[in-house]
């Protein structure tokens, strides 16, 4: 359960990239997930991004009851690149949600295809600047025997990111840098501002929006380190929640023929945790999860 | 200034605003402490902390802009200013950039032509353009001596990293080394006169920096730049600002090329160094600070402070000539600080004589205050204890000559006028009766210097006059016995 940008405090939270961040809630059921949001929402005077929006009691209204709600589909982005059985669990929950009275309608989402490249500029720009303070300076590893300041933050940079942080703090410097800034960090943020807009227009016709959470099923550990691309893109559904700032909320749907988990996902207006909460329970409790998925170890 | 040659000039403030807790969390911005003793983790830069805006510091920064002319934005947006340096904890120091706290300010202030000696010859207004003020924190300091192993290690302190700062920056309007010099004294007599800071050059936390070039007369485009650094009080800055002029003319003269870079001034030399040339500035990556919402002052807000700021020294010094009849120099003298302002206003009332209050207060108590080294707020002497001397002298009961004495007692013991007129006994006889009583005394025993009198001899009457003085142990109104003493004798 990803909540609304500003529904709960990142203060304390190590941070990546902060217009995206946002501290979520894994839980063994959608009740449990309910719970607690319920408990760590809120205004938090430490974080001036939190919002003084009331807190409702979530797990209260996880009541089954999902009649006349109206689920958007957004059909476009169901097609290159989406697994047949992940496309297939997601169909059978859509039928789903339909049985439980649900009214299932189309939306569209035009610019929802730049998501990952907005995403990964305006994420990697952030996350250069957020891990600058790893300099060895105050606290956290240090190199040792440097003669100057600039060997001693090389040195100690070098050896203390992994090599995909290392990806991640180059490309967010180069978006940034003079002369590129314009071209990439402002242009995405201008498309970021049409993705939230394609979904504040969506929420004009339904109460939440249902996709997969991811385009395949989980892939082996190590699997895409060096095919960074693919791995990006395996966050084409999520990303928007955090790019448009929106409450998003993953549930099982399902396992896949080798027994990895198929997820689907719903996401919501700005502050309506609640309905997609209830919505994810009703599924939840209509389809329980009776099989566990496989565990298998990388190639 | 080679004849020519034009120098064009643009400066870069920065001034610490005065609040009592850093900008973004609530440590001590107190100055002097053990090192690293006022600090928390938002301002160490640990992982997880956030910024949150002081509300005083945008208060202050109001009031900053609005002395100098500036108009606040209804939103300005925070950046980060990404580098990376020992003293800047996060990695990046929380600045604004492209939309600044506020912005197209025009200013008037007053300028003089400077003799060798830097002494002013000649006032005369100049309008400078302030292209903003915006709100940033400071950095922390690097130590390099007085500690154990410095030629091996740098200590970091970080009691200053948070700091709110005010950068005050104008467009390229000042022609001569004095005009720069002008306009820091009128910015920091503006700061400290609204609160905003304590524009101290000395203790650091006002800081200049100048971008200077020079052209041809006549020549439209501007020359090459260069930004002087380390310009540690006002003088300094002025006699940089010549040395480089100089030194860039001399350049262009000889058939050189300047190049774009940042110097520093070094006092002892008289010279500015290279510390940095273009090629080796920095790309600071500005990008909006997502930590922190954009920054949204109401009308309300921004009336609010103007209401609650007092009249600015400029409004005051006018004010003082038309309503109190002061001279320009004399207005200029008590609109030197506020709190000398409002001591005169309140003395001027009391005195019900403002030329009477304002020539005691600058001739005779403002002497004692200097040379104690007391502002006016700290007055021994309070403004009514002033105004009650001034009415003394004018009612007559004691003499100007008296009134300096009483003065200095009244300064060194803290006595109002009254006590100290009462215990040295100073109290004139004004009155006529008792006057003439003693003058027909006086008469009776010198009656041979009354014939001689009246026979010609007028230069007795000074004679007569001390005789009175003298029965009078001094405390006869001179005035009064000498217009008694005349009508007597010429019976």
């Amino acid at each position: 359960m990803k909540p609304t940008y500003g529904r709960v405090s990142r203060y304390g939270l190590v941070a990546f990239g902060s217009s995206l961040d946002q501290v979520s809630v894994f839980g063994l059921t959608v009740k449990d997930a309910a719970l607690v949001l319920g408990a760590i929402a809120g205004r938090d005077p430490h974080d001036a991004t939190t919002a003084d929006v009331p807190v409702p009691d979530y797990a209260a209204e996880l009541n089954g009851d999902i009649r006349g709600a109206r689920i958007g589909v957004p059909r476009a982005l169901f097609g290159e690149g989406l697994d047949a059985e992940v496309r297939a669990g997601v169909e059978a929950a859509i039928e789903a949600y339909r049985e439980l009275g649900a009214e299932i309608v189309d939306v569209e989402l035009p610019h929802a295809k730049y998501c990952i490249a907005v995403y990964y500029i305006i994420a990697t720009a952030e996350a250069s600047s957020n891990l600058a303070r790893y300099d060895g300076v105050r606290y956290g590893h240090r190199a040792e025997e440097s003669d100057e300041l600039r060997q001693m933050y090389r040195r100690t940079r070098d050896e203390g990111f992994g090599t995909e942080v290392k990806r991640r703090i180059m490309l967010g410097t180069y978006v940034l840098s003079s002369g590129y800034y314009d071209a990439y960090y402002l242009k995405a943020q201008k498309v970021r501002t049409l993705i939230k807009q394609d979904f504040l227009s969506a929420f004009e016709r339904c109460d939440a929006i249902l996709t997969p959470t991811t385009p395949t099923p989980a892939f082996m550990l190590g699997e895409k380190t060096d095919d960074p691309l693919a791995m990006y893109l395996n966050d084409i559904y999520t990303c928007t929640a955090n790019l448009a700032g929106i409450p998003g909320i993953s549930v099982p749907c399902g396992l896949s023929s080798d027994g990895l988990p198929i997820g689907l996902q719903l996401v919501g207006a700005h502050w309506s945790e609640a309905t997609i909460l209830r919505l994810a329970h009703a599924y939840e409790q209509a389809h329980p999860l009776t099989a566990r998925p496989r565990i298998v170890a990388a190639a | 200034m080679k004849d020519g040659w034009e120098v064009v000039i643009g400066l870069e403030i920065h001034a610490q605003l005065s609040t009592e807790t850093k900008i973004f969390c609530g440590c001590s911005t107190h100055v002097g402490d053990e090192p690293n003793a006022n600090t928390c983790p938002v301002c160490l830069g640990l992982p997880g902390a956030l910024p949150v805006l002081n509300r005083r510091a945008v208060e202050l920064g109001a009031r900053a802009a609005l002395s100098l002319g500036l108009r606040i934005n209804e939103t300005s947006i925070f950046s980060r200013k990404n580098y990376f340096y020992p003293d800047l904890p996060k990695g990046y120091q929380i600045s604004q950039y492209d939309r600044p706290f506020s912005e197209r300010g025009v200013l008037e202030i007053m300028t003089a032509t400077r003799d060798e000696g830097g002494h002013a010859r000649e006032w005369r207004p100049l309008t400078v353009r302030v292209t903003r003020l915006h709100l940033e924190e400071d950095a922390g300091k690097n130590v390099h001596e007085g500690l154990p192993e410095t030629e091996r290690y740098s200590y970091v302190d970080l009691n200053r990293a948070g700091t709110p700062l005010a950068e005050i920056v104008t467009e390229p309007d000042f022609r001569t080394s004095w005009e720069a010099y002008d306009y820091v004294n009128h910015v920091r007599k503006a700061l400290q006169w609204v609160g905003a800071s304590d524009a101290d050059m000395e203790k650091g936390n006002l800081r200049c920096e100048a971008n200077v070039s020079v052209r041809r007369v006549g020549d439209e485009r501007f020359g090459t730049k260069v930004e002087l650094k380390n310009l540690n009080s006002v003088r300094f800055m002025q006699r940089a600002i010549e040395f480089e002029i100089e030194r860039q003319v001399n350049t262009l003269e000889a058939g050189g090329r300047l190049t774009q870079e940042t110097r520093l001034w070094d006092d002892r030399a008289g010279e500015t160094r290279v510390m940095r040339s273009k090629e080796e500035a920095h790309d600071y990556r500005y990008f909006p600070e997502p930590d922190l919402p954009p920054l949204t002052v109401s009308a309300e807000f921004i009336e609010g402070v103007r209401r609650s700021m007092p009249e600015l020294p400029d409004a005051r010094h006018r004010r003082f000539m038309e309503e109190y009849g002061l001279t320009f120099e004399d207005a200029s003298t008590l609109t030197r600080e506020l709190t000398l302002a409002d001591f005169y206003e309140r003395a001027a009332k009391a005195a019900a004589n403002p030329r009477g209050a304002a020539n005691w207060l600058k001739g005779e108590l403002l002497r004692e205050l200097d040379a104690a080294g007391v502002g006016a707020d700290a007055s021994p002497v309070s403004p009514e204890e002033l105004g009650a001397l001034v009415r003394a002298i004018d009612g007559g009961k004691i003499s100007g000559k008296q009134g300096k004495e009483v003065l200095v007692e009244m300064f060194s013991t803290g006595k109002g006028a009254a006590d100290v007129i009462e215990e040295r006994g100073l109290a004139q006889v004004s009155d006529a009766g008792e006057i003439e009583r003693i003058i027909g005394d006086v008469l009776a025993a010198n009656q041979q210097q009354v014939e001689h009198y009246r026979a010609g001899k007028e230069g007795l009457f000074g004679f007569f006059v001390g005789q009175v003085m003298k029965a009078s142990k001094g405390k006869a109104n001179p005035k009064v016995v000498n217009e008694l003493l005349k009508a007597k004798l010429s019976e």
